[in-house]
């Protein structure tokens, strides 16, 4: 496989005393799709949030061990996580758009933030085109962002999210409120977007996982289990526990 | 049964005002007429002349320059209080701002005749003086229409910063991480996500405060100067129209200066009513959940 | 592209300038307490808590009688008030939810944004105009017609802490609805009641403007409800306004009775509303 883009070592995480996160390490190669799955409440958010530096966000967060993104510890002095969140984009479990601005608007959110010029019609239109959204919403791009259904929210989420070109992108189970269309619009997605950035994908969906993915990585109790390539994953785990998950036995 | 009768007391009290007002001011306003009554400029207790565009003037102005002063802070401090500061700061000055709500207006009138007075006096006023803007021109006396303002914008910041802080409360956390999310820094995710989706429940808020600046009386009356004039100077004494019914209702010389100070009290009631429904319903828009601010 | 370093310098730019806010907000607070404590507390003695106020020019002289009316207006004040006000809480909180209720709720709302000075004006209207004299009884209703809107919804607030269950429990016993909602709500929500009186006495107590007119004032003792009675904030805005130096003293001192007094109910009115509500 290619360069490492994400290498996790050693990551504990808490919210006050809870231990989120128990020792996690692995590494995400360039270009691939990684997929977190396990049962509610194992860690899955908080592992995710830990790559953008959102966890620290939280009251009373707390968190060890490393986190490299292109060998660059993200806690090293010279990250600024408000430039590392630029690079490492989050799509969140259900669809936040900003409910005061238009769609328009919604999309180049994050290029105003940054201060990126250029022009604005063309690159909405791409970022739509990208997350599938374009030709139901071109005619009215100045409309409330609100009057566009759970679906197309989330979709106009990740546009917003790949406007500003990120090189990672996290996704917290984007596809939990969509119907089976609207999902599998972004899991093509998903599979385009592999050509140019690195992905990780929480998900409940063991079928979307297998589908999506190059690795999967299965968390249960704030821990690694086990990761690997997601065909082994699921035909050949090599944990019980893992096997007992994906044919559904448990969770 | 008992109960609904008791609970329709409110509004049994609300009639009553309302009746009682129109009983002791109507007449005179009925008399004069509503618009010469509020565009005459003179009022002259000794040649029976009332107009109450001095008094209108004086509460629009010492009003707007509180509001002027207060809104910011108040904005600042609820933004400091909900988004900024660790939650221990929080929980610790809660507790000094709602004294300052607590604070009877005539000890802030008190303070504001013995300390903001004499300070604004010397050095304030002279200072703003060399600005040569018009609204800082006059004798540096420290009593007028800017020793009244500030002393009210003291009074409204609680006003105003309680109720911003509830409904800063009511912005989903999600559109604080939204705009994180996409690399904002701190103060841009307030701009951006909370202070748009917050706008409405703010002007309300500020709203609650202007009618609170409105009808405040005691403080306004210790340090405005109490001259039935209209100045452009912020340093001029002028007048308000609860100070104008608090100085001469009791000593009124005939039922004529009775009427007129009751029709001042019939305009002020009006106004701050139609301001509190008004905020009201923008507040309470806000409060039902995530209102839809959008349009 | 804009530069981080500019960002971060905006950002902690309105960062600082939040917490300036802060500042700005407590010096004033602290600039009044500051004066409030340290003038008022030279002047304090015994003689001030006992006797009335001294003529012009001669030293002594006290607030005895304006404490004491105060406390009278006040209680005037609350047996007309607090009836009415509680009872609407009540009200609101077991049956306020249809239109009605809607409609009480938010004209009590409304009316606790009405000036006090307009309620001056209705209680003279009401009690001097007819009576001929001002009166403590005229300045116990302005004060009551402040008290009734604050009251109401402060009660209905408290009265809604109480368990749904403990209602129901008692209606299944076959209670009639309107002693169920005396006995059993009444009895267990006291505490909030008493907290939401402590609260609005305390405002009351702090009132000037609706008085000026109604109870005006007076220099001797008085404790007929058809006479004009003193009052402490009614003293201090007397004394603050005139020229003499040894008055304004004794506003300042009077200023700090008057804050030990409203402070005291608050504070009580918060330990009872925490003891009750953990
Ligand atoms: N803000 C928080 N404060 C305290 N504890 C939290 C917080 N967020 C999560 N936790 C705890 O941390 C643990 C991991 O939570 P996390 O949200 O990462 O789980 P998850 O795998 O994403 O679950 P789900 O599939 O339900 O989204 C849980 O035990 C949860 O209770
Ligand atoms: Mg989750």
């Amino acid at each position: 496989m290619n360069e490492t883009k994400i290498e996790v070592q050693k990551l504990n995480a808490w919210f006050k005393t809870t231990h989120a996160l128990k020792d996690v390490s692995l590494t995400v190669p360039k270009n691939t799709v990684l997929a977190i799955i396990g049962p509610s409440g194992c860690g899955k958010s908080t592992f995710v949030r830990c790559l953008n530096r959102m966890h620290e966000l939280v009251p009373g967060a707390r968190q060890s061990g490393k986190v490299l993104v292109d060998g660059q510890d993200l806690h090293a002095r010279r990250v600024d996580p408000v430039d590392l969140r630029r690079r490492v984009g989050m799509v969140f479990q259900r669809p936040n758009p900003f409910p005061t601005m238009s769609i328009f608007d919604n999309v180049v959110a994050g290029l105003r933030l940054n201060g990126i010029r250029g022009n604005y019609d063309e690159q909405v239109e791409k970022s739509l085109r990208q997350a599938a959204l374009w030709d139901e919403v071109k005619d009215r791009l100045q409309h409330s962002a609100l009057s566009l259904s759970g679906g197309q929210q989330q979709r106009l989420c990740i546009a917003r999210s790949l406007a500003i070109e990120p090189e990672v992108l996290l996704m917290d189970e984007p596809a939990s409120a969509l119907d089976p269309i609207a999902t599998a619009k972004i899991e093509e997605l998903i599979h385009d977007l592999r050509a140019t950035l690195t992905i990780v994908i929480v998900t409940h969906n063991m079928q979307q996982a297998a589908r999506v993915s190059d690795a999967t990585a299965f968390f249960y109790l704030g821990e690694l289990v086990e990761h690997g390539p997601t065909e082994e994953i699921f035909t050949n785990p090599r944990e019980p526990r893992t096997e007992d998950y994906v044919t559904g036995k448990f969770g | 049964m008992v109960l609904t009768v008791l609970g329709a007391a409110v509004l049994v009290v609300a009639a009553v005002i309302v009746a009682e007002l129109l009983r002791v001011g109507g007449p005179s306003l009925a008399q004069t007429g509503l618009w010469s009554f509020v565009k005459n400029s003179v009022w002259d207790v000794t040649r029976d002349v009332y107009g109450a565009l001095p008094f209108i003037y004086g509460t629009l102005v010492t009003s707007g320059v509180a509001l002027l002063l207060a809104l910011p802070v108040s904005v600042g401090l609820a933004l400091f209080l909900t988004e900024m500061a660790p939650p221990r700061v929080r929980s610790i000055v809660s507790f000094p701002i709602s004294l300052l709500a607590g604070i009877p207006s005539v000890v802030y009138g008190l303070w504001g005749l013995f300390v903001l007075v004499p300070l604004l006096r010397r050095p304030v006023e002279p200072l703003l003086a060399r600005t040569h803007l018009p609204i800082f021109t006059g004798a540096p006396i420290g009593l007028g229409y800017l020793a009244a303002g500030i002393v009210l914008a003291i009074m409204i910041l609680p006003t105003i910063t309680s109720i911003a802080i509830e409904v800063l409360r009511t912005v989903p956390g999600s559109l604080r991480e939204a705009a994180l999310a996409l690399g904002a820094t701190r103060w841009e995710a307030i701009r951006t996500a909370v202070l748009p989706y917050a706008r409405t429940g703010i002007i309300g808020a500020t709203m609650l405060g202007l009618g609170r600046a409105l009808g405040e009386t005691m403080a306004v009356t210790m340090v405005i100067g109490n001259s039935p004039t209209i100045r452009a100077s912020l340093f001029a004494p002028g007048y308000t129209l609860p100070a104008v019914i608090a100085n001469e209702f009791a000593e009124a010389s005939g039922a004529q200066q009775t009427g007129a100070l009751a029709a001042l009290g019939l305009l002020l009631f009006a106004v701050t009513v139609l301001l509190n429904i008004a905020a009201r319903l923008l507040v309470r828009a806000v409060r039902r959940g995530p209102a839809r601010v959008a349009a | 592209m804009k530069s981080l370093g500019l960002r971060r310098g905006v950002n902690w730019a309105m960062t600082a300038l939040c917490a300036l806010a802060l500042l700005v907000a407590l010096v004033p607070l602290a600039s009044l307490l500051w004066l409030v404590i340290s003038r008022g507390l030279a002047g304090l003695s015994w003689d001030f808590f006992t006797s009335t106020p001294a003529p012009v020019g001669e030293s002594g002289g006290g607030v005895a009688n304006a404490i004491a009316g105060t406390l009278y207006i006040v209680g005037i004040a609350c047996l007309i008030g607090v009836p009415l006000g509680v009872g609407a809480g009540v009200y609101l909180a077991e049956r306020g939810d249809g239109p009605l209720g809607g409609a009480i709720r938010f004209t009590a709302e409304v009316l606790s944004g009405v000036p006090s000075i307009i309620i001056g004006i209705v209680a003279y209207a009401l009690v001097v105009l007819p009576m001929r004299r001002f009166s403590a009884l005229a300045g116990g209703v302005a004060l009551a017609v402040l008290m009734v809107p604050t009251l109401a919804r402060s009660t209905e607030e408290l009265v809604r802490l109480v368990p749904r269950s403990l209602r129901e429990a008692s209606l299944a016993l076959g209670v009639s609805e309107w002693r169920t909602s005396l006995s059993v709500v009444l009895r267990t929500a006291l505490g909030g009641i008493l907290t939401a009186i402590l609260l609005a006495v305390a405002r009351a107590a702090g009132e000037t403007a609706p008085l000026l007119f109604t109870a005006l004032n007076n220099q001797y003792w008085n404790l007929r409800a058809d006479q004009p009675t003193a009052s402490l904030t009614v003293q201090i805005y007397n004394y603050a306004v005139s020229p003499y130096q040894d008055w304004h003293d004794k506003a300042w001192s009077a200023a700090l009775v008057l804050l030990l007094l409203v402070g005291t109910l608050s504070l009580a009115a918060r330990l009872l509303a925490r003891n009750r509500f953990r």
